[in-house]
C-alpha cells in the first residue's frame, strides 16, 4: 500500500469515468447521434442551395454542438451522487477541485471529443472549404472543453433537484454565448478569408480562464449540494 | 483523539440534537443509539464534515476539522447507507477505485485478498450488478480491510449482511481497535466486540 499523489488521483478519476462511459455506451452515442441528426436536418429543411448552406454552416454546427453537450451534463455528477461515490470523493485526501477537473476532462473526452471528430464530416454537407473545416476543428477543440467545464458548474448546482435538466440548460446556455460567438466568428472569418487569430486567441483565453476557475467553483457548488 | 463539544445540529427548522459532548480516545468504540429520525446519520455526517453544525466544535488532535480539511479526510473512513459502488464495474475494480480515491494505491493482489476475506471468492471479476445486496455490501465493506484510516465512521454497517459477515465485521472492528483505531457507528442490530467496552451515545 502506498499513498497516491494528486496526479495519480486525476488519472484515476479520468480512467474510471472513461471505463464507465465505455460500459454505458448508449449515453455517449445519444449525444453523438443527436449532433449528427440536428446538423443533417438543416440541409434537408433548407434545401440544396449551396450559398445559403455555406453561410449558415458555422452557426448550425456550433449551436448543435452546444445543445448536444447539454444533453449529457445531467449525468455528470448525478450517478455518483445517487450511489454515494460523491460522498467518498469529498472525503478524498486531495483537493476536491482536482477530482472535479478529472471528471470534467473525462466528460469532455466522452462527449465533446466525438463531436469534434464528427464535425468535419458533417461540414461537408454544407460545402465548407478545407480551410474553414480546419478552423472549425480547432475552434471546437478549444471551445467544447469550456462548454463541459461551464456545464459542470450548472450540473453541480442542480444536483438532486427534480426537473434539474431544464434548469441546468437555462443556467448554462447564457454562459456559453461568448464561446458560441468566438467559435462561429472564427469559422466565418476563415470562410471569408479574414484573419482568424483574434477569435481563436479569445477562445484560448476563455479555455484558460475556465481551467483555472471552474473546478474550484464546481467543488464549492458540490459541497453546497451535499448538505 | 476526537473531541466533540457542545454540538448542535438541525435539518430544516427541526433541531435534531444540541449540547452534545463526547471524547473518543484511540482504541475506543462508540455506538450512537436513537430512534429513527433522531439524528444518528446527521451526527455521523457532521463528524465527516458534510454538514456544518449549528453550534459547537469537532476537534481532531487539537485542531478543528474545518481547518484540517484534507488532512482530516486522510485519517477517516466513512461508510454510509449508500455503498458507493458502481454496478458496471467488478468488485475488484470498485475496490481499487475507492481505495484510490481515498489516496491509497492498491495492488491487484491486495485487493483480491481483501475481497476473498470478505467471502467473495470467485466473484471478484463479476460486475457488481449481478451480485446480491449482501454481496454488494461486502464489496463496500472490503474498504475497511485496505484502509489505514484511524477513525472509522460506520453508518449501519450491518444492513443486508448474514450472520457470518456480521461476525467478520466484529472481528475487523476488534483488529482495528487493537491497532489503536477508533470507531463510531450506528446499528439497530446487536454488535459485540470481544474484550472492548462499548460506549453508548443516546440521542433522543
Amino acid at each position: 500500500m502506498k499513498k497516491s499523489s494528486m496526479l495519480d488521483l486525476l488519472v484515476l478519476v479520468i480512467r474510471r469515468d472513461l471505463v464507465l462511459a465505455m460500459r454505458r455506451r448508449a449515453d455517449v452515442l445519444t449525444t453523438l447521434i443527436f449532433f449528427v441528426m440536428v446538423v443533417s436536418l438543416f440541409p434537408i429543411g433548407v434545401g440544396p442551395e449551396m450559398d445559403m448552406l455555406r453561410k449558415m454552416a458555422a452557426g448550425v454546427l456550433w449551436v448543435a454542438a452546444l445543445l448536444a453537450s447539454m444533453l449529457s451534463l445531467g449525468r455528470l455528477f448525478s450517478a455518483d451522487y445517487l450511489d454515494g461515490t460523491l460522498e467518498q470523493m469529498m472525503l478524498a485526501p486531495q483537493s476536491l477541485s482536482m477530482l472535479v477537473l478529472g471528471k470534467m476532462a473525462a466528460h469532455w473526452m466522452s462527449s465533446g471529443l466525438p463531436l469534434v471528430l464528427m464535425a468535419p464530416v458533417l461540414g461537408l454537407q454544407y460545402d465548407m472549404s478545407m480551410r474553414a473545416l480546419g478552423v472549425l476543428i480547432v475552434s471546437l477543440l478549444l471551445g467544447t472543453p469550456v462548454l463541459s467545464m461551464l456545464g459542470a458548474i450548472g450540473a453541480a448546482l442542480t444536483l438532486g433537484l427534480r426537473g434539474g435538466g431544464v434548469l441546468l440548460s437555462l443556467l448554462v446556455l447564457p454562459l456559453c454565448i461568448p464561446v458560441l460567438i468566438f467559435g462561429t466568428g472564427a469559422v466565418e472569418a476563415a470562410s471569408s478569408g479574414l484573419s482568424i487569430a483574434s477569435h481563436l486567441s479569445l477562445l484560448g483565453a476563455l479555455l484558460v480562464l475556465a481551467l483555472v476557475f471552474t473546478p474550484w467553483v464546481t467543488a464549492q457548488a458540490l459541497r453546497i449540494s451535499m448538505e | 483523539m476526537l473531541e466533540v463539544s457542545n454540538l448542535a445540529c438541525s435539518r430544516g427548522d427541526h433541531r435534531l440534537f444540541s449540547g452534545l459532548n463526547f471524547n473518543l480516545h484511540p482504541g475506543q468504540i462508540m455506538q450512537v443509539q436513537g430512534a429513527n429520525g433522531s439524528g444518528k446519520t446527521s451526527l455521523l455526517r457532521t463528524l465527516c464534515g458534510f454538514l456544518m453544525p449549528d453550534e459547537g466544535d469537532i476537534v481532531w488532535h487539537g485542531q478543528k476539522i474545518g481547518e484540517l480539511a484534507e488532512e482530516y479526510h486522510d485519517e477517516i473512513l466513512y461508510l454510509g447507507h449508500l455503498n458507493a459502488i458502481k454496478d458496471e464495474l467488478s468488485g475488484l475494480e470498485n475496490l481499487c477505485i475507492s481505495a484510490g480515491i481515498a489516496g491509497i494505491e492498491l495492488e491487484e493482489k491486495e485487493a483480491v485478498t481483501a475481497l476473498r476475506r470478505m467471502g467473495l471468492r470467485g466473484r471478484e471479476m463479476l460486475p457488481t450488478k449481478v451480485l446480491s445486496q449482501g454481496q454488494r455490501r461486502r464489496v463496500a465493506l472490503a474498504r475497511l480491510l485496505v484502509s489505514d484510516a484511524k477513525l472509522w465512521i460506520l453508518d449501519e454497517p450491518l444492513t443486508a449482511l448474514d450472520v457470518g459477515a456480521v461476525a467478520l465485521i466484529q472481528e475487523l472492528i476488534a483488529e482495528h481497535l487493537a491497532r489503536q483505531g477508533m470507531v463510531v457507528f450506528t446499528t439497530h442490530q446487536p454488535l459485540h466486540v470481544a474484550g472492548m467496552e462499548m460506549r453508548i451515545l443516546a440521542l433522543s
